[in-house]
């Protein structure tokens, strides 16, 4: 099986400062990798990497693309870069903020990221907004609402609707239910468990919350002043850590 | 189907002064098609460690443990998911499931990840939750507020569902009344005679007479401490 998204000795630095260095690492199909470390240790710069937000100053990011096979993203062009990030790939934001248009309705929300790949028939688009409004379990009745009328959990589900519409391929997410309330965080997590199966997802999440990549990781990567200190399977990694950190990181969790 | 050979495994607590303690040498036995092998052994011998070893939750310091064609102790992530998924089944004594989940759809679960149709999934998960005497009014609820008793038994008809070819069942008979204690060796029984290779923990001696072909005594692993 060939990767979909290979990743080798890749590096960022702000001046003197490292955000990410040396980190490596295979991504298949259908496969959900966590990325967990402190504030600070990196995990955001890395996913922004990745995800082409940034350049990297070293190292390459290889990504199978469904036409043109294996190509190292900061090579390709700006514009098919951007056509990448609109289609086959979907950035989860922490901030809903970031990821959704504040001004525009829900339905436009959603409906905007169908218009950037053709979709121009306006009942087929506003079909596809409310089959997506309730597949985040957003009612129907509130498509015409702009997001500033949602609270920060509808928010969230809105943004992940915006971001799959297009059906990708892989999510990047960071921190997806940071400032969430537990309730709604369970129900976020239930959903994105649920899209992940029946879409066939490959999805980095970076988050600080372990019992999240817990339920949704197969994969985890331990992060600590920019370098992956520990890597392998989530729950090996979670109850038998081998590096120092991971075991003050995971013997540190309150018991609820 | 089952066989572990020389494995050795051994703590580092980093932060409590870089303490190692060793836990496991010289690990092995082996477990055919059929066969159904009990760990036994004192608390804190071990018998949870090398079965979490088994499953791959825990790294193996060095040795082999191959279930069919996988070596556990150095296969890739990915490769033990798709082991657990198509080839290790494992109830282990606590549920861990994503809240909000109904009871049918976390039994029904690993027979929709193996690609079976969701309706025969259910089907399967309805026989199973009656069989373990679980109310039908507690389906379409989320297990996590059960008592301990009904999610073992959720957690056993979890591990049951999928025919999976090696089973590891961790205490699988604990905390359960003589009914459903019975119900469940006559599910390991039933996984034997089509060919299920187990490994269990079973404190409970009756039990473990009933359904063990053999038993390994854990404690001739243990390491002893040096005089």
């Amino acid at each position: 099986m060939t990767p979909l998204l290979s990743v080798r000795d890749l590096r960022k630095t702000y001046g003197p400062r490292v955000g990410c260095t040396d980190v490596s690492f295979d991504l298949y199909p259908g496969e959900v990798m966590g990325i967990v470390g402190e504030s600070g240790s990196g995990k955001s710069t890395l996913l922004s990497c990745l995800a082409g937000h940034l350049d990297p100053d070293e190292g390459t990011v290889v990504y199978d693309t469904r036409d043109r096979g294996r190509v190292d993203t900061r090579s390709m062009s700006e514009p098919a870069r951007r056509m990448l990030g609109r289609t086959d790939w979907a950035f989860v934001h922490q901030n809903p903020r970031d990821g959704l248009r504040m001004s525009v309705s829900a339905g436009g929300n959603v409906g905007e990221r169908l218009m950037a790949v053709g979709a121009r028939h306006y009942g087929d688009i506003r079909d596809s907004a409310l089959d997506w409004l309730g597949r985040v379990e957003i009612e129907a009745d509130r498509i015409d609402d702009r997001p500033r009328a949602f609270s920060g959990g509808m928010q969230q589900r809105l943004q992940i609707a915006r971001n799959l519409v297009t059906g990708p391929r892989l999510v990047f997410m960071d921190e997806p239910t940071g400032g969430l309330d537990v309730s709604v965080q369970a129900r976020l997590l239930d959903l994105m468990r649920g899209l992940v199966r029946e879409m066939g997802l490959s999805a980095i999440i970076v988050t600080h919350d372990l019992a999240v990549v817990r339920l949704l990781a197969d994969r985890l990567m331990v992060m600590k002043s920019g370098q992956v200190v520990e890597a392998g399977l989530t729950d090996q990694v979670l109850d038998d850590p081998q590096h120092a950190y991971t075991q003050l990181l995971v013997s540190s969790v309150l018991q609820v | 189907m089952i066989r572990i050979e020389n494995v050795a495994k051994s703590f580092t607590l980093h932060n409590q002064g870089s303490a190692v303690i060793p836990v496991m040498s010289n690990a092995a036995f082996s477990v055919a098609p059929g066969e159904c092998v009990a760990l036994t052994g004192n608390s804190g011998a071990g018998k949870s460690t090398l079965m979490r070893m088994i499953y791959g939750n825990y790294l193996t310091a060095s040795g082999t443990i191959m279930i069919g064609e996988t070596d556990v102790a150095t296969a890739e992530p990915r490769e033990i998911i798709a082991l657990r998924r198509n080839t290790l089944g494992y109830v282990s004594q606590f549920l861990r499931v994503v809240p909000r989940v109904s009871t049918l759809d976390v039994v029904a679960d690993p027979l929709l990840a193996v690609g079976v149709p969701l309706d025969v999934a259910r089907t399967r998960a309805r026989a199973l939750l009656t069989r373990l005497n679980i109310p039908e009014t507690l389906w379409g609820l989320s297990p996590t507020t059960f008592s301990g008793g009904e999610q073992q038994r959720v957690n056993i008809a979890r591990g049951f569902a999928h025919d999976y070819p090696a089973l590891l069942l961790d205490e699988p008979t604990a905390s359960l009344d003589a009914t459903n204690r019975d119900t469940v060796l006559r599910l390991i029984e039933e996984a034997k005679g089509r060919g299920a290779a187990i490994v269990g923990i079973f404190h409970d001696a009756p039990a473990r007479h009933r359904v063990a072909d053999r038993e390994v005594d854990i404690s001739t692993f243990t390491p002893k401490v040096a005089a």
